[in-house]
């Protein structure tokens, strides 16, 4: 099925996101209310409000406690690293022109892994932000890697998803070396927090800092959205059609590697979710960036959140890699899709 | 809009594949370029256009040297219908011709009316209209072939480069899409195999060998059992049509 991108296009999008919009409201509700302890809608909803300052409701200090700064800053960073990794396999997708590009196959998880590993474990800085910045560096390494692998444009687009595997596979391998041959039982186990992912432990500076990033991103991918869809018959096709292939590449690869390494840094290396997001959601509104772009965000959130409650709900006394749960999610979900989308012969 | 190339020469490593081409070409003129596989052809149309950039040499489309004006700016002038092109996206029809206007739209610009009438009339000119909501995978080749000049038409360019924009098509299109390019007011080089389409649409031709022009000037001129042989190897006969200007070629099968 192909989409017709006329005006009613753009309306069916803004329903699509209103729709959408609505999910993700009640999927962060159920977030915050679920968990080993559950804590009924009702109260969820009045402690936020009381910690907006819109209500005084009597409310236990500890489920408040919990629901504010444990769970929905849980819930909220969930959604927006969805989002971002949605926007990003969107982004490398069309960029690279394969169905099957997104950070974590392309090796930049891995290479974010591996900053932050360094840092952890070798001690290089200390604090947050020079995890990020470690998370940082080793996302454009991975990316220069490929980059280099795959001899920059001039190559087809599968041979950037070889270089990529081939990256992926140098710097969990890195990775690994380090963690085995300097670290110590405690660094080993703060490692696997990045190998595997976990929401757990984050708060609200992390929302912030998250929600400026994609807000950013998203805001400059939007503004390269036309010319993202030059790309469809390839680079030269899009250099044809007046885009700046060059600038636009550099520009786009910086956000995703920004993106990518942000997320890592915080949650960990979180697979499946850019590959299968934009899927769905160019199945839903159709393919131009315009409005997959905005759609894949939210579809990544809500696919996300839901993921999160999953993971703690099929173990309650251990926390389940969210990595595993995206999969197992994401699977059948990608079948259904590919099934749909098959060719009308 | 002119068109002028000096002394160009492209190549890959050791290999020079465009060697010190140089060609005029007036506006409104259009000119064929002919030559064997591999000599070049492709890879001129890509330096004219300003897709690669020559190793020396260079490329004016009225009086401007190509390398310093913007990619966009150029190609709300110019437009490259390329040889083949492929995509794995699920687009429609009406969606690849709108990409023609890309040149001329700002990031964030909504769909204008003029956009509108420039994707209509193109889609109008090469008989797809009735396409527009058609998925282009499920295109036969000749109708992507002609989604693709389509949408070079909807980029209104003042110059159109076309790489064989007669694969595939059937002989109604390809004298169609010919006689639309040659009477359509701009100017355009056009890639071609057939040497009598070659002949009976083009101002002038020119031969390429080896990534050398060969031979250039009007049909008549450049069209010779001569040059037929030494350059593509064939045994032909040059018969003037009465009543037509242009030279009929009949191959032979020696
Ligand atoms: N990027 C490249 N790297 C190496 N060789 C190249 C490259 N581009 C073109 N060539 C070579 O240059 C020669 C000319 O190629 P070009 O595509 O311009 O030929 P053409 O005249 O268009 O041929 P055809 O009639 O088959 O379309 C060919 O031998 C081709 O193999
Ligand atoms: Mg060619």
């Amino acid at each position: 099925m192909a989409y017709d991108t006329s005006e009613g296009g753009a309306a069916r999008l803004v329903l699509f996101l209103c729709l959408s919009l609505i999910v993700l409201i009640f999927a962060v509700a159920a977030a915050t209310a679920i968990g080993d302890y559950n804590i009924p809608l009702r109260t969820v909803f009045l402690s936020v409000t009381n910690e907006v300052g819109l209500t005084s409701a009597g409310i236990a200090p500890i489920e408040q406690s919990v629901v504010w700064n444990l769970r929905l800053s849980r819930a909220l960073v969930a959604a927006l690293a969805g989002a971002g990794l949605a926007i990003c396999g969107a982004i490398l997708q069309a960029l690279l022109r394969n169905t099957l590009a997104e950070p974590f196959v392309l090796g930049v998880s891995a290479g974010a892994s591996t900053g932050a590993v360094c840092v952890i474990v070798l001690g290089i800085g200390a604090g947050g932000l020079s995890l990020s910045l470690g998370a940082f560096g080793g996302a454009f390494a991975a990316f220069a890697l490929v980059a280099l692998l795959s001899n920059g444009a001039t190559s087809g687009p599968n041979h950037t998803i070889l270089a990529g595997v081939a990256a992926s596979q140098l710097f969990n391998a890195l990775t690994s070396y380090i963690v085995t041959t300097s670290g110590n039982a405690q660094q080993a186990r703060d490692v696997m927090f990045w190998l595997l992912g976990s929401f757990g432990g984050v708060r609200w500076p992390d929302f912030q800092l998250l929600l400026g990033v994609v807000i950013a991103c998203l805001a400059i991918c939007i503004w390269m959205a036309r010319s993202l869809d030059a790309f469809t018959f390839g680079d030269e096709d899009a250099a044809a059609l007046g885009v700046p292939v060059a600038r636009i590449r550099l520009v786009l690869f910086a956000v995703t590697a920004l993106l990518t390494a942000t997320i890592v840094s915080m949650v960990g290396a979180i697979g499946f979710v850019g590959l299968v997001v934009p899927h769905a959601a160019r199945y839903l509104v159709g393919p131009l960036h315009m409005r997959l772009l905005p759609a894949s965000a939210m579809i990544g959130a809500v696919f996300m959140v839901i993921a999160d409650i999953t993971s703690r709900l099929i173990a309650t006394q251990q926390t389940v890699p969210i990595g595993v749960v995206t999969a197992l999610v994401g699977v059948p979900f990608f079948a259904i899709i590919l099934y749909r989308a098959r060719p009308q012969t | 809009m002119s068109v002028v190339a000096k002394n160009l020469i492209w190549g890959v490593k050791r290999r020079t594949i465009v060697s010190d081409v140089s060609l005029m070409v007036a506006p409104g003129e259009t000119v064929g370029l002919i030559g064997p596989n591999g000599s070049g052809k492709s890879s001129l149309l890509r330096l004219l256009a300003g897709l690669k950039r020559p190793m020396s040499g260079q490329v004016e489309i009225n009086g401007q040297d190509i390398a310093q004006v913007p990619r966009k700016a150029l190609s709300r002038q110019v437009a490259f219908v390329q040889q083949s092109v492929a995509t794995d996206t699920n687009v429609t029809v009406a969606d690849v011709v709108r990409l023609g206007r890309t040149p001329h739209r700002s990031a964030l610009a909504g769909w204008s009316e003029g956009d509108e009438a420039a994707v209509a009339h193109a889609l109008d000119r090469v008989d797809m209209a009735s396409r527009r909501k058609q998925a282009w995978q499920t295109l036969s080749g000749g109708e992507r072939q002609r989604v693709h000049i389509a949408r070079a038409l909807a980029q209104t360019p003042q110059v159109m480069f076309l790489d064989e924009p007669t694969n595939h098509l059937d002989i109604h299109h390809q004298i169609e899409i010919l006689r639309m390019v040659r009477d359509l007011d701009l100017t355009s080089v056009v890639a071609l195999h057939d040497l009598n389409l070659a002949a009976m649409f083009c101002n002038r031709i020119v031969v390429l060998e080896a990534g050398a022009v060969r031979a250039c000037g009007t049909p008549e001129e450049v069209l010779t059992q001569k040059t037929l042989r030494e350059v593509f190897r064939v045994t032909a006969q040059i018969v003037g049509m009465p009543g037509a200007d242009h030279p009929h070629i009949r191959f032979s099968p020696e």
